[in-house]
Order: C-alpha cells, then sequence, then structure tokens
C-alpha cells in the first residue's frame, strides 16, 4: 500500500505489528470453519456486498439521498463477530452501517426502504442510511457523529454489567473515530469500571480522504488502550476466520468480567468513503490490488470449492437467492410510500 | 492592638454558616496555620486556620452558633504585650468596612405608599391537595430527596457525576446518597463530561434511568454533542424505537464572583432543541416535584439548578410522593395590572418587585414557568389576555432568550390584547464580568423589574 506506513491488510496479525508493551496480546491462531460455518460466513457476506452494490445502484439513480456510505470490502469484519457472538451482545457503530444491521438480522426490506426514505424503514423514513435501531435485534444504531458511538457503545456495556446479564456490547468505529476525544473517555472509564465492552476499530485504511499515517502519530491502532491497560490486537479483518477467532477470544475476555478489549481489524473499503467520493487519494491499483488478493468473500468461496464443500452451481444458487432478496427489498424501497405527512411531528417525545 | 477574627466566606455563595466548634479556648496561644474552629457551611464543615499569631483573648460567638453572617467578629486575637483590658475596646469598635453581599438587593426609591395598596394575591398551587401539611425544605435538600424517593422507587435509576458519591456532592446535592444506594448506584465519575454524558446516553438506550449531574451546566458544554445529537434525536431518528430516559441536571447560570466561564444560563440553548424537555425550578417545591417527575419521564429531560438558591428555604407540602407535572407553569401570585413571566433565580427578583409594585399600587400577576419546554404559553396568554402587559425577568442574556420566545409568541397569540410592548429584564449582553460591582451591573435587579413595569403600565 503506496499511502501508508502500515503493514497491508490480509498479511498476518503478527507480522503486521511491532509488540509494544503489556497491552499487546498476540493474535489468536485463525480458526478452521466447518462447511456450515463457511457457507454461512458466504452467504451473509455475500448479502452484505450484493445489498450494497444495489444501494449504490440506487443512490445513481436519485433513489437514495443525502449520505450514503458503502460497506464493500469490510464485511468479514462484521460478519465474523456475529459468527462469534451470542445472543444478547449487542453492537453499535458509526455511519457505516448497512452491513452490521444486515449481520444482525435486520429485515433488507427495511433497511434498504430506509435508504430511500419510506414509510417500511426501519426508521418509518425519519432516520436514513445512518440511522436504524432495533432494541429486539440487539443493534443500537447507526450514529452520525463520528466517535458518539463509543461513548454509546460503553453505556451499553455499563448497563449489561449493572443488570449482570452477562452480554457483552461490541462499539465498532473507524481508524478516523480513533483519534477523536471522547474514544479515550470511555476507554478510561470501561477499564475503571471493568466494562464488558469490545471496541471494534475497523481500521480500512483511510478517515475519508486521509491516510492513517497522515492522522496517527501511531499507526498500531489496536494500542490505542494501552495507556488504560486495555489488552488490544490487530486481526485480519479480510478472514472472517480470523476475526472470528479474535471476536471468540475477546468476548470471552469480557464477559469473563476482566473488562474492555480492543481489537483493530486491518480491512479496506473498496468504495469511496461516501458515494460523493472520487476516491483520488489512493490508486486504483491499490484497489485491485486487494480485491483480487484479498477479497474475504472470494477467500470463502475459494475455500469451499478447494475443500469441496460447495460446487461451482451451489455457489451461484447461493448467489442467486441473495440477489432475490436484494431484489425483493430494492422493489419494496421503491414502491413503498413515503411517510404519511403527520408523521413530520411524531416521536418526537414519548 | 487586638486582631479581629471574622466569620470567613468560605465557598462564593456562602452568606452565613454555623460555628461548630471552636478548637481553641481563651488564653490558648495561637501560631498562624492553627485550625482555631469548624463551620458548617450548607454544603460542608471547614476548618478555620489562624492568620496571625498570638493569644486568643476572647471567643465572641460561642460553638454551636447558628446563622453567622459572614465578616461577623467571632473572636479577638492579642498581640504580644497586649492582655484583656485591650479587648473591652476591640470588641465595641464597629466591624471594617466589607464588601456588599452580592444578593443583597434594594429598591432605588421607596415608593410613597398608597392609600388602598393594589396588593397581589398569593395564588394556592392547584397541584397540592387542600389541607397538605407544609414543612419547610432548602431548595438542596428537596433535590436529594426526590433522588433518593425515586432510586428507592425503582432500581434502574442511578446517579452519576463528579464527587457525586464519596464527596457527597461538589454542591451537596447528592448526600447520603452513596450511604443508601451503595456505588452501584450513586458513581464517581472522573473528569470527563464528553464521555460520562455518552455512556449515560447509551445506558438510557439500554433501558436504565441516569441521572447524570453536571458539576455546572457550563462543564456541559464539553458534552453537549452527546445531549442533542444523541439523547434528543435517537427517538425521532428510529422511528420511535429506542428513546432515553435520563436526566442531565446540575447548576445551572451565574453563582456569584466565579467569572465568565462559569456563569451563563443555557436555557435558552436546550430549549432550542426538539426531543428535549427543559425544567428551571424555583422554589424547593419546584425542586423536588419536577425532579421526580424528570427521573420518571421516558424522555431526555435537562433539569436547570441554580447554586444561589441552592440554600434558599421554601415551605414544600409534607406528601409522601409529590410530583408536578411538567410543561404546567404555576400562577404564583394573582393580580390585575400587569404579568411578570419569571423562572430559577429570576423569580427572586420579581416577587420582590411585586411587593414594592403592591405598595405603588399595581397588581401584578407572577407566573412562575416552571419548565421550559414544553413552555406552558397558554397560561401566559391567558393572563396577558386579562392584563394587556407583559414583562419578563430572566439571568440569561438577551439575544435569542426565552423571554424573546415568549415574547414572540405573545405577540401572535394576544396581539389585540396587548396594551403595551412586551419588555425583557434580563442579564446584560456581556461575558460576566469579576469585579463585584460590574457583576451586579451585569445581572438584573428589582429596580430594572419596576422601571420594567413602569413603562409597560405607562406609570411615572
Amino acid at each position: 500500500m503506496a499511502a501508508t506506513k502500515k503493514s497491508s491488510a490480509g498479511t498476518s496479525a503478527k507480522s503486521a505489528g511491532r509488540s509494544r508493551g503489556a497491552a499487546k496480546t498476540a493474535a489468536p491462531a485463525i480458526a478452521e470453519f466447518d462447511k456450515d460455518q463457511e457457507l454461512h460466513a458466504y452467504r451473509e457476506m455475500l448479502l452484505i456486498r450484493r445489498f450494497e452494490e444495489k444501494a449504490g445502484q440506487l443512490y445513481g439513480m436519485g433513489l437514495i439521498g443525502g449520505f450514503c456510505h458503502l460497506y464493500i470490502g469490510q464485511e468479514a469484519v462484521v460478519v465474523g463477530l456475529q459468527i462469534a457472538k451470542k445472543d444478547g451482545d449487542q453492537m453499535i457503530t458509526g455511519y457505516r452501517d448497512h452491513g452490521h444491521m444486515l449481520a444482525m438480522d435486520l429485515d433488507p426490506k427495511g433497511v434498504m426502504a430506509e435508504l430511500t426514505g419510506r414509510r417500511g424503514g426501519l426508521s418509518k423514513g425519519k432516520g436514513g442510511s445512518m440511522h436504524m435501531f432495533s432494541k429486539e435485534k440487539h443493534f443500537y444504531g447507526g450514529h452520525g457523529i463520528v466517535g458518539a458511538q463509543v461513548s454509546l457503545g460503553t453505556g451499553i456495556g455499563f448497563a449489561n454489567k449493572y443488570r449482570e446479564n452477562g452480554n457483552v456490547a461490541m462499539a465498532f468505529f473507524g481508524d478516523g473515530a480513533s483519534n477523536q476525544g471522547q474514544v479515550y473517555e470511555s476507554f478510561n472509564m470501561a477499564e475503571l469500571w471493568k466494562l464488558p465492552v469490545i471496541y471494534v476499530i475497523e481500521n480500512n485504511k483511510y478517515g475519508m480522504g486521509t491516510s492513517v499515517a497522515r492522522a496517527s502519530a501511531n499507526t498500531d491502532l489496536s494500542q490505542r488502550g494501552s495507556s488504560f491497560g486495555i489488552q488490544g490486537e490487530q486481526v485480519d479483518g479480510m478472514d472472517v476466520r480470523a476475526v472470528a477467532a479474535a471476536g471468540e477470544k475477546a468476548l470471552e475476555w469480557c464477559r469473563s468480567g476482566k473488562g474492555p478489549y480492543i481489537l483493530e481489524m486491518i480491512t479496506y473499503r473498496y468504495r469511496g468513503h461516501s458515494m460523493s467520493d472520487p476516491a483520488k487519494y489512493r490508486s486504483k491499483d491499490e484497489v485491485q490490488k486487494m480485491r483480487t488478493e484479498h477479497d474475504p468473500i472470494e477467500q470463502v468461496r475459494a475455500r469451499l470449492i478447494e475443500k469441496k464443500w460447495a460446487t461451482e452451481d451451489e455457489l451461484k444458487a447461493i448467489d442467486k437467492d441473495v440477489r432475490a432478496v436484494v431484489a425483493e427489498a430494492a422493489e419494496f424501497a421503491q414502491t413503498d410510500p413515503e411517510p404519511d405527512p403527520s408523521e413530520l411531528y411524531t416521536d418526537i417525545l414519548l | 492592638m487586638p486582631i479581629d477574627i471574622l466569620m470567613p466566606a468560605l465557598s462564593p455563595t456562602m452568606e452565613e454558616g454555623k460555628l461548630a466548634k471552636w478548637l481553641k479556648a481563651e488564653g490558648d496561644t495561637v501560631s498562624a496555620g492553627d485550625v482555631i474552629a469548624e463551620i458548617e457551611t450548607d454544603k460542608a464543615t471547614m476548618e478555620v486556620e489562624a492568620v496571625d499569631e498570638g493569644t486568643l483573648g476572647k471567643i465572641l460567638v460561642p460553638e454551636g452558633t447558628d446563622a453567622v453572617k459572614v465578616n461577623e467578629k467571632i473572636a479577638i486575637l492579642l498581640g504580644e504585650g497586649e492582655d484583656a483590658s485591650a479587648i473591652d475596646a476591640a470588641a465595641s469598635a464597629p466591624a471594617p468596612a466589607v464588601a456588599p453581599a452580592p444578593a443583597a438587593e434594594s429598591p432605588a426609591a421607596a415608593a410613597p405608599v398608597p392609600a388602598a395598596p393594589a396588593a397581589s394575591k398569593p395564588a394556592d398551587d392547584p397541584e397540592i391537595p387542600a389541607g397538605t401539611a407544609m414543612k419547610s425544605s432548602t431548595v438542596r435538600e428537596a433535590l436529594r430527596d426526590a433522588m433518593a424517593e425515586e432510586m428507592r422507587r425503582d432500581p434502574d435509576v442511578f446517579v452519576m457525576g463528579e464527587e457525586v458519591a464519596e464527596y457527597q456532592g461538589a454542591y451537596k446535592i447528592t448526600q447520603g446518597l452513596l450511604d443508601e444506594f451503595s456505588a452501584k448506584r450513586v458513581i464517581d465519575t472522573p473528569i470527563t463530561e464528553h464521555g460520562f454524558a455518552g455512556l449515560g446516553v447509551g445506558a438510557a438506550m439500554a433501558g436504565l434511568k441516569p441521572i447524570v449531574e453536571f458539576m455546572t451546566f457550563n462543564f456541559a458544554m464539553q458534552a453537549i454533542d452527546q445531549i442533542i445529537n444523541s439523547a434528543a434525536k435517537t427517538l425521532y431518528m428510529s422511528g420511535g424505537q429506542m428513546g432515553a430516559p435520563i436526566v442531565f441536571r446540575g447548576p445551572n447560570g451565574a453563582a456569584a464572583r466565579v467569572g465568565a466561564q462559569h456563569s451563563q444560563d443555557y436555557a435558552s440553548w436546550y430549549a432550542h432543541v426538539p426531543g428535549l424537555k427543559v425544567i428551571q425550578p424555583y422554589s424547593a417545591a419546584d425542586a423536588k416535584g419536577l425532579l421526580k417527575a424528570a427521573i420518571r419521564d421516558p424522555n431526555p429531560v435537562i433539569f436547570l439548578e441554580n447554586e444561589i438558591l441552592y440554600g434558599h428555604s421554601f415551605e414544600i407540602p409534607d406528601m409522601d410522593d409529590f410530583v408536578l407535572p411538567i410543561g404546567k407553569a404555576k400562577v404564583e401570585r394573582e393580580g390585575t395590572d400587569v404579568t411578570l413571566v419569571s423562572w430559577g433565580i429570576g423569580m427572586t427578583y420579581t416577587m420582590k418587585a411585586v411587593d414594592e409594585l403592591a405598595g405603588m399600587g399595581i397588581s401584578a400577576e407572577v407566573i412562575n414557568l416552571r419548565t421550559i419546554r414544553p413552555l406552558d404559553i397558554d397560561t401566559v396568554i391567558a393572563s396577558v389576555q386579562k392584563t394587556g402587559r407583559i414583562v419578563t425577568i430572566e439571568e440569561a442574556f438577551p439575544m435569542c432568550s426565552v423571554s424573546s420566545e415568549i415574547a414572540c409568541q405573545v405577540q401572535e397569540k394576544a396581539f389585540d390584547y396587548l396594551d403595551a410592548p412586551v419588555l425583557r429584564v434580563t442579564g446584560k449582553d456581556v461575558p460576566m464580568p469579576y469585579a463585584a460591582n460590574l457583576e451586579k451591573l451585569a445581572l438584573p435587579n428589582v429596580q430594572e423589574v419596576i422601571d420594567a413595569v413602569k413603562a409597560v403600565t405607562y406609570t411615572a
């Protein structure tokens, strides 16, 4: 990667980070998935990929407005953690949130209809791309202010501990948000009070157009908790098995009362920061290299074929199913009516 | 020459205290730095150290004396070679001139008393059942009792903030809560407003009911993004699925002599934002009944207290569960000639002015807003329809103030009833100065209220 001094995504986590201080822990060995897990991961990641491609298309048609941040390239991060988590564990993230919603089993029709601002959207069309929530599915949003979800997620962890419910909150944020002050205020309280929170830093190399190396004095973001004594590690965020293994370890750490944990997921977004970003701050070669050599979905696909756990035809059938789900969501999102004007004044106060 | 030992001021707002204990007796030798006495303020017990050395000649205020005014002579220190004969002369000398007490306010001119004063009539509070026994309570005690009662009632309620637990509250509002509710529910935070405000909102989204204390609302500026963007807007952005039942509370507005960064009233800032409720209590009953309501409310509530009012005592209903409705103003005095609308500490000027005005033959109706958002404009309009004149009184800056909003709504809704322009008595449009005289000028005063009433009633 020309733009950063960092190790590139897809290299092993062991070579990616310099060991520094007691807070550094080695990434666990990559867990081998069984056939069902590989097929599950393949389908889930493919759903996010196809959904986001469709969202990009609808945006181009003017059906989605405002900001729209696509998750393409980063699918393994949220799917790996979804595989690792237990029922009741919560997720909260920033504005690049469509993938998290789909992984947390929110209805694709509701997500897409929210993107198009329709009454069947998960927030009745009043939230938009960055603001969807489901208490029932333990998904706490979709937050548009960079870094705010880190304090909020810490509060969800606080509530878990207060209620002694054994759940763990996962607060996702990017390399850009990792420079916000409230992240460190949150780290301090989380470690001080041993809150069950995993801080998942999705390091996709660029905070909008600024590379990590141009924004961060220390580019090893897994060590951002070291002054608080928070354990952290870098994980190959393009390999869903590595993510799941690291997630399981971190979840166990939090669940056993040891306090928070930091997972820096080394990942990559193929698209621009948002739909209006031409991404001129990086080369086409850099993107192409990631797509061809480290694509999270292709990695699973290759293993499925190699191990003869699926034929090309079977994988095509999965793709067809996923495309049908996405097509149905897109169709609903275009035909569902806009919110009733009376909705303007509802949901302001309870 | 014997040295007078004076009752010290131990906080920016202290006006008097209790001389709890003498640690030196008459005849004892005292060195500079020796602890000679303990003084209890309404916030804390403080030790008084000797500034000069000598012999404690005479104790003028015995231990156990309540309500000793700041700067009152409490003892006399004899220097080397002096004996008791010097004491009589010293004790009879007048106390040295002291700076004027910041809260003291007196009318500039005594008004002639008319033959038949048009007194305003104290109004009953319709929220208090007739015949309810009343008891005296400070605003401080009322706030503490409100939290304690709600914490007993609902295990999901907890309080967090700087110094709320072991220190018993920077202003002693949370006194005793740690003992009763343990460190699980009374939580000392690091000095990290942005972080703990966000943490509180997250906990509220997850279903708990946090009371987040800001040591003052000036510090909430560091946290305002979480209050506005996370607490206030999430219910709407989620289509009604996820709200934040949280109370942000603490002292707001000017205390005394603490300068510009610690002296600002944020009522209009928060009142601007849909998705918040904003309460600014005046009396102990307001504080108790509305804080209990705020804690039970499923929405984010901004509860703006005032440090100077903390020590003020009021009659409060002696009831098991006294809860006031949010969004309902209280008519404090019934009158016919002019409507005075105020809230929070603005009410102190207003109530003093009303008595002066009565002496001048002007019958003022006083509305204590209690809640800023939702604004009970109906009560204001009904009064203006009766009086035809309105003056608003608050300590905040005038630009885009709550007063501005009231003035706008009154002309929209009662234009034809107005016999005079709507006037505002506010803090001046300047950062709060430190110097005592300038600070006094920057704040509203009773005479300004009287002058405004004279202007709208066209009386000389």
